[in-house]
């Protein structure tokens, strides 16, 4: 038997919802306990938690050793506290400075510092921009390359430093970060040519970027190691880092430039027309119409090529530079410290993965600023 | 409901009243000669023979295929014709650049699917080209704007993105757009086939409101309640020729050639 209705057709007052679907109950209820299935794995993961979680922070936290002077060192302190040894971090205190500036002459390594903050000050203004002074920051970003040119390898001034004491992390973002912001907009470049109504300019853009992506990485840095030496005139040096740097750069920007032109063949022909029937030029057009559109459609690609070439830089291990990996390697031929790969091969990859975070998020949050329409 | 009725009556009211500003120069527009243009071997257009005079209201009307939309595209060459002549306010409409910049300042378009730009605002997307064709400073392009926005009746909306607008408005939206580059001549291609019926009747009035002004329009659509109204011509494309050319009146009610009668006939039928 129904109750009676208290209220006239129509005028039916808005009601909370169940308490028992919102908040953290409703969460649980809704993601973790909706079917029979579902609760299957949701035990089974705590289950494996449980059984992953408690050794991994003993192993990492707990039974870690801070300070220690060997191996043997780590043992024997870990077993006067009476417990098994778990990390013995003291390894990488010890040639953390290794780490982060390589060979870098240890009187020098200020200016890497500097040279890391500005080149955070430069990026700020801009990817926010809603930073303060972003006109001035960005003209700063634009004179930024310089002055970081100048820092890192001297002269001018300040005592010079070849580009072969470059090692550990400091490598890494010298050539993640190269590589990265040159790479972008030859990418763009390449894909509108690759689009262009000019065959000759068509055609080389084409072969250029087919050729690229099908040559391995590691072939185009064994060329830039060695091969260039053939073809240059006897005696002329070429930085080796410089370069991995055009290699990494050129490899990189092939790429882009495929995931930039899926972007700009997913904008409707109408964008262009209406800017054509407009009478504004094609360079404007692409500038404030096309390219805003496509490289917005674009962004996981792109963060995706950047995440996959700043990894890709542990490459250069196989041509003598000494990034991150080949720092803990050298560090494993060590004999005071031998057999302790698990922490270097950790502490590298807790340091690859805080950078590749970032940049996935910042390419999150990106794609939320950009999102116009429903 | 009858298309006739989706025009609103004090808009043909406001139109009739109007008429004798409406009376149509003698000054030549648009001038088409002997036009043909192919894709690739198939022959869209044929001999294109089209004289607009200024203040003329053309409705082209056909069945779907018959080249209409490609016709009104050459005009601002949207679309390249390869033999015979097309001048624009004296300016010839051939590769030279200059002469697609000068016509395509002169000649606004409206799209069947709008194409808004959907990454600026309602406001950027009308102050664009003034900004960024005529160098108007920013704030009078602003100034522009806000004042077309206003008079296609949505100023409210000049902060929002398309994608938050419904169709009629952005269809107004994208009028008003093509407006603020002050154009002598505007291009319809079927404004209004891509709406709701309830928003079909919001954008006729805006362009009724522009053929009261004495704007001269091209418009290719379905709308023969439009036509009627306030079309001066109505011009009957098939298989990419120009079939028929006459006054409304006429056209509607005595059509001359055999394929006019059969096209009133199926799209009147109901």
């Amino acid at each position: 038997m129904s109750t009676e209705q208290t209220y006239a057709p129509g005028t039916h007052p808005d009601l909370p919802p169940p308490s028992n679907t919102i908040g953290f109950v409703g969460w649980v209820r809704g993601n973790l306990l909706n079917s029979t299935t579902n609760i299957v794995i949701t035990v089974l993961t705590v289950y494996l938690l449980y059984l992953i979680i408690p050794p991994l922070m003993s192993w990492v936290f707990l039974d870690a050793v801070l300070q220690a002077d060997s191996r043997d060192d780590c043992r024997a302190i870990a077993k006067e506290a009476g417990h098994p040894m778990g990390a013995c971090w003291a390894f990488i205190g010890k040639r953390f400075e290794l780490f982060v500036y390589g060979f870098y002459p240890a009187a020098e390594r200020w200016r890497v510092n500097i040279a890391f903050f500005i080149m955070l000050a430069a990026f700020y203004p801009v990817l926010f921009d809603h930073a303060p002074y972003r006109k001035q920051g960005l003209w700063f970003a634009l004179l930024a390359p310089v002055i970081l040119v100048w820092l890192l390898i001297g002269g001018f001034g300040l005592e010079p430093v070849d580009t072969d004491k470059f090692g550990g992390f400091l490598l890494t973002l010298v050539i993640g970060v190269t590589g990265i912001v040159v790479s972008l907009p030859i990418g763009i470049a390449l894909a509108l040519g690759r689009q262009s109504d000019m065959p000759a300019l068509r055609i080389i853009c084409i072969g250029f970027i087919e050729f690229i992506r099908g040559v391995p990485l590691i072939t185009l840095l064994f060329v830039a190691s060695t091969m260039l030496n053939y073809f240059l005139p006897p005696g002329t040096t070429f930085d080796l880092l410089l370069r991995v740097l055009i290699m990494v750069t050129l490899f990189s920007s092939a790429y882009l430039a495929e995931v930039v032109r899926g972007g700009l063949q997913a904008i409707p022909k109408g964008q262009t027309e209406a800017a054509d029937a407009m009478g504004l030029k094609y360079w404007q057009s692409m500038r404030l119409i096309i390219l805003p559109q496509a490289l917005k459609i674009s962004i996981p690609g792109i963060v995706n090529s950047f995440i996959g070439l700043y990894k890709d830089s542990t490459l250069v291990i196989i041509i003598g530079l000494f990034d991150p990996l080949g720092m803990g390697r050298a560090s494993l031929a060590d004999t005071k410290w031998q057999g302790l790969s698990t922490e270097i091969y950790v502490f590298v990859a807790i340091f690859f993965f805080i950078s590749c975070f970032a940049m996935a998020r910042y390419s999150l949050y990106l794609e939320k600023k950009l999102h116009t329409g429903h | 409901m009858t298309e006739q009725e989706q025009v609103s009556d004090e808009a043909v009211a406001e139109l009739e009243a109007g008429a004798s500003k409406l009376k149509v120069s003698d000054e030549l527009t648009i001038t088409i000669k002997e036009m043909h243009k192919w894709y690739g071997s198939f022959h869209v257009l044929k001999n294109i023979n089209l004289d607009v005079y200024r203040g003329e209201r053309i409705v082209i009307c056909g069945p779907s295929g018959s080249g209409k939309s490609t016709l009104i595209r050459c005009i601002n060459r949207l679309e390249e014709h390869q033999q015979g002549d097309i001048i624009v306010d004296n300016v010839e409409l051939t590769n030279d650049l200059k002469n697609i910049d000068a016509v395509r300042r002169e000649v606004g378009m409206v799209f069947q699917h709008f194409n808004l730009f959907p990454h600026l605002t309602v406001l950027e997307n009308c102050a664009l080209a003034p900004i960024w064709v005529k160098q108007t400073p920013r704030e009078e392009a602003e100034e522009i704007a806000m004042k077309y926005l206003t008079r296609v009746k949505i100023p409210e909306q000049a902060l929002k993105f398309p994608g938050q607008l419904s169709g009629g408005q952005q269809q107004r939206v994208a009028i008003a757009r093509s407006l603020c580059m002050s154009p002598r001549i505007m291009l319809f291609d079927e404004p209004t086939s891509a709406l709701d019926p309830e928003m079909i009747k919001e954008v006729l009035d805006v362009m009724i409101e522009l053929a009261g002004e004495g704007m001269t329009m091209l418009c290719v659509t379905h709308e023969m309640g439009f036509a009627k109204t306030v079309a001066n011509r109505v011009i009957f494309m098939d298989e990419g020729e120009i079939i028929e050319e006459n006054d409304p009146h006429e056209f509607f009610d005595n059509p001359q050639h055999e394929r006019t009668q059969l096209f009133l006939s199926q799209i009147l039928a109901h």
